[in-house]
């Protein structure tokens, strides 16, 4: 019946002119728009990032190479950084919460639809308020300047003293406006987990990809509002007379380090909870099997967020804290690793005894796996604070967050596009460039992210726009560069893959995954309103229920 | 094991790519760490370090590798024997697998370990914390204060009366009768980070705040280092230079460092340039008008290897250019190019050329 409905919007929409269309999309206050556009709002920043990096990896290729300028360098970092945190895993993990959300907890929609447009497009805006820099950063000519004070601008080179122009206020603006908007997102996720989960869905059956999408939306909370007050604190110091970071007239530059990283550290997690929850929808299916201890999952989560919460100053142990202070933050540190840890060996356990399948979605997954494994024990190291004032601000910690970011978090997202693309276009993502997207990728990622750890443990810098020869980083660097390249490549086989899928793709079943949760209960693509009739759960699994009444989860839960 | 379709099999497939892969990292891991450790310290290597501070950072670095090392090797080997062990096989039965939700024992175990060895390594990292952050200054020690500038090093030894910029001279330190080198770490602008990797980790330089670290070299040298804190267009050439020198060859170059400039008749034009141009704005030379403190001090140019904090070899032909065109050797740096006529030019470089 669903099917027929969408069936039946789908002959509508063929015959309007493509301005109603596209006024369509522009007014949607419909959950699946709306996180259809975050996602390809995000893809086109990752490009855009994608070329930042490419930029300044052919820089660093040989040593006093003379590709950029060292304006443009710095530029080129600040703005990396800064996209591919706020304009792409930010609005990609939201894309995907809100699309999945309401639909995994059987509801129609989002708590507050309009809400959920609002926030899309402040955080659109503030995305096109920050590359507007480049037209506007000086304020005078249109000659302008993107920001160049690094993606944490630290006081006081963002001060006005040394960072004239305007183009650290659209930096400030931009994070203001889009961190609204992901308040915004995150209240309504909270609100929409909270009160509309359909009937039987007790927070106890919550797949676990709503529950880590919740905690995210809490730690989204504690860590933008922090961020938002310093933004406003800068912009008073700039314009306002205000001497808050201002260390000529007696400012603090740690205060701005300690807002900077109580939103930084927790940050990292709001990223990295929604792709274990990715991996924890899709390594259950593709192995056959529940998730391995569901209710230590949640723990571990909820325990990853409060314990986050108190460790942002490891990002500051080369300012000269005292022993007690780099004491405490090693210890707490240190502590995240253990229900981290938990979970990577719930993910086995969930494995173990199963029947594997290789599908694209679990090679990323299998990779997520193995390389997060790699990151967090680069991150142990870190924490032990004079390990860490030997490689913090070095290559090695670059090599570490792109570990976590790269080996972790887009590979978690490369396997949510390929598992759920079906879900959302109606169409199947093609296996053989899936497969070819992977392995170069894999293969890429490595050549540029293992190697990129060496220079670091050789004493270079990070933030550097060239280096001396003879101090044994030239080989390295070259490696470094020729990865990037196959991981760029890579990266344009998934995007042929998302766009020759979507016309030419084989259609898709409404649950070609053999899965067990709500979203795979409806049409592919779904329609408006999700669901004919609301759902109603008995397990965590409603539809392995559906699938083997003989032996329905709800005898065990 | 047979089996008798064609079908890729994957799971082998990703096992033992993997397992290349992993093998290929470390090879290349180590290859690049024992490539780049030549014995003249060109290389600044966090594993070879000649200084008390960085020697117990490289013992406890070397405790926490082998325990992470341990860890990723029972987690790897878990995760290939699952991934090889329990790939779906071809002509299985369609049959799901025994559905398993969960183990308290096991998950509990999972739990008690890591938080074990958490513990161990806390400790471990405390007593270090404890060895380098609180460690008594012995009255023998040299103290310095270093302010770091855009874009270079101004050192300044309160106790000796010498100034000087961007090479640090401290003497070499006996196990038996240590003089170690305790810097004080000021900032003149924005946030810089004093990093020697083989003398000790980095300690940040930031405005309004004093920070401190401490240098306890056993080798004469030449070690190298720079800014390791993102301070503005040229944070990259904002190099460092500490020469070890013996306690005698220190003894040697710090008085020489108190010697008041060379007065050399002859280059009295080029000294004339000095004093009526914009240079002593920022530029002090002992003895001249000049006594500015926004770039370094110039009275013993002429004892520094390097100008422009390490960007550049320090000889006639750099310093004409970098006294012409700043740009053309660290685009971006704070100095201006100071157009002097060709005249001017020579005088002044055969002037700074005398200041030894």
């Amino acid at each position: 019946m669903s099917s027929d409905a969408i069936a039946i919007q789908t002959a509508e929409a063929a015959g309007r002119p493509w301005v109603a269309t596209l006024h369509e999309w522009v007014t949607t206050v419909d959950h699946k728009r709306l996180g259809v556009l975050y996602i390809l709002y995000a893809l086109f920043f990752l490009v855009i990032g994608g070329i930042e990096a490419t930029i300044m990896r052919i820089q660093l290729m040989h040593p006093h190479n003379d590709f950029v300028s060292p304006q443009v360098f710095n530029r080129m970092f600040t703005m990396h950084g800064t996209t591919m945190i706020f304009f792409v895993a930010m609005p990609i993990l939201f894309g995907f919460a809100n699309y999945l959300v309401p639909l995994m907890i059987g509801a129609r929609d989002m708590a507050f639809p309009r809400l959920n447009a609002f926030s899309f497009w402040l955080t659109a805006f503030g995305g096109l308020l920050l590359y507007f820099s480049f037209l506007g950063g000086n304020g005078l000519y249109g000659a302008g300047n993107a920001p160049d004070v690094g993606w944490w601008a630290y006081a006081p080179l963002a001060s006005r003293a040394f960072s004239p122009g305007h183009s650290s206020d659209y930096w400030t603006i931009a994070l203001l406006a889009s961190g609204f908007g992901s308040i915004g997102t995150a209240i309504n996720i909270i609100a929409t987990i909270i009160s509309m989960r359909c009937p039987g869905m007790k927070l106890s059956r919550m797949p676990l990809l709503a529950w880590m999408n919740l905690v995210m939306s809490g730690m989204v909370l504690l860590a933008i509002s922090p961020l938002s007050a310093a933004q406003i604190m800068l912009l008073v110091d700039r314009y306002l007379g205000g001497h808050f970071f201002d260390t000529q007239a007696g400012g603090s530059a740690t205060l701005w380090m300690h807002f900077f990283w109580i939103f930084g550290h927790p940050e990292v997690y709001v990223l990295i909870i929604p792709c274990f929850a990715f991996a924890s929808e899709i390594i259950p299916v593709f192995s056959r099997k529940p998730i391995f201890g569901y209710p230590v999952m949640v723990g571990a989560t909820v325990c990853i967020a409060f314990v986050s919460m108190s460790v942002w100053a490891h990002h500051m142990f080369t300012i000269g804290m005292n022993s007690y202070a780099n004491s405490f933050f090693t210890i707490t540190t240190m502590a995240v690793g253990v229900p981290t840890g938990i979970k990577i060996f719930n993910w086995l356990g969930t494995m173990w005894g199963g029947k594997i399948q290789f599908k694209t979605p679990m090679l990323f997954c299998i990779g997520f796996l193995f390389q997060f494994l790699i990151a967090g024990l680069t991150g142990i190291m870190m924490a032990s604070s004079p390990f860490d004032w030997q490689l913090s601000g070095s290559y090695f910690v670059v090599a570490h967050f792109h570990y976590v970011i790269v080996g972790g978090i887009l590979f978690a997202l490369f396997g949510a596009f390929y598992y759920w693309y079906p879900k959302i276009t109606g169409r199947m993502l093609n296996e053989g460039l899936g497969k070819l997207h992977f392995w170069l990728f894999l293969i890429g990622f490595h050549l540029t992210f293992d190697l990129m750890h060496i220079p670091g443990l050789l004493g270079m810098p990070r933030r550097i726009y060239t280096y001396e020869p003879g101090r044994g980083w030239e080989t390295l660097n070259l490696l470094v560069t020729i990865g990037a390249f196959v991981q760029g490549i890579a990266t344009l086989v998934f995007v042929a893959n998302l766009v020759i899928s979507y016309f030419k793709g084989a259609k898709a079943a409404n649950d070609p995954w053999d899965a067990w949760t709500l979203e795979w209960s409806t049409s592919s693509p779904p329609p408006a309103y999700n669901f004919a009739s609301i759902p109603t759960v008995a397990s965590r699994r409603p539809l392995w229920d559906l699938k083997h009444p003989e032996d329905p989860d709800s005898r065990y839960e | 094991m047979h089996r008798t379709t064609h079908k890729t099999d994957w799971g082998v497939v990703v096992g033992r790519a993997t397992g290349i892969l992993v093998l290929l990292a470390g090879i290349l891991f180590a290859a690049g760490l024992c490539a780049a450790t030549p014995q003249d310290n060109s290389v600044p290597s966090i594993f070879d370090p000649h200084s008390t501070p960085a020697d117990s950072i490289r013992h406890l670095s070397h405790f926490v590798l082998a325990v992470t090392g341990l860890i990723f090797l029972v987690v790897f080997s878990l995760l290939s024997y699952v991934v090889v062990k329990f790939r779906s096989r071809a002509g299985d039965t369609a049959r799901e697998p025994a559905q398993v939700y969960g183990s308290t024992q096991i998950e509990l175990a999972w739990t008690i370990i890591p938080i074990l060895i958490v513990v161990v390594l806390f400790l471990a990292t405390a007593r270090v914390i404890h060895a380098i952050q609180d460690a008594p200054k012995p009255a023998e020690a040299v103290e310095v204060t270093a302010i770091g500038h855009q874009f270079w090093w101004e050192f300044r030894y309160p106790g000796l009366g010498v100034v000087t910029a961007n090479e640090l001279h401290v003497p070499v330190s006996d196990p038996s009768h240590p003089t170690p080198t305790f810097l004080k770490l000021l900032s003149a602008d924005t946030d810089h980070s004093f990093w020697i990797p083989q003398l000790a980790g980095k300690t940040d330089l930031i405005p309004n705040r004093v920070n401190e670290t401490w240098l306890d070299p056993h080798e004469t040298g030449l070690f190298l280092g720079q800014c390791a804190q993102y301070c503005g267009t040229q944070h990259a050439k904002m190099l460092l230079r500490v020469y070890v020198d013996s306690p005698e060859d220190f003894k040697v170059w710090v008085r020489g460092q108190q010697q008041p400039a060379n007065e050399d008749e002859k280059e009295a034009a080029g000294k004339r340039v000095f004093e009526r141009t914009a240079c002593l704005n920022c530029h002090a030379i002992n003895g001249t008008n000049g006594t500015g403190r926004f770039g370094p001090d110039l009275t013993h140019l002429m004892s520094r290897r390097t100008i422009a904090s390490g960007a550049a070899e320090n000889n006639s032909q750099n310093l004409r250019l970098w006294i012409q065109n700043p740009d053309s050797i660290k685009p971006g740096s704070l100095m201006p190019a100071m157009k002097l006529s060709d005249t001017e030019l020579d005088a002044l470089v055969r002037y700074l050329e005398t200041l030894q």
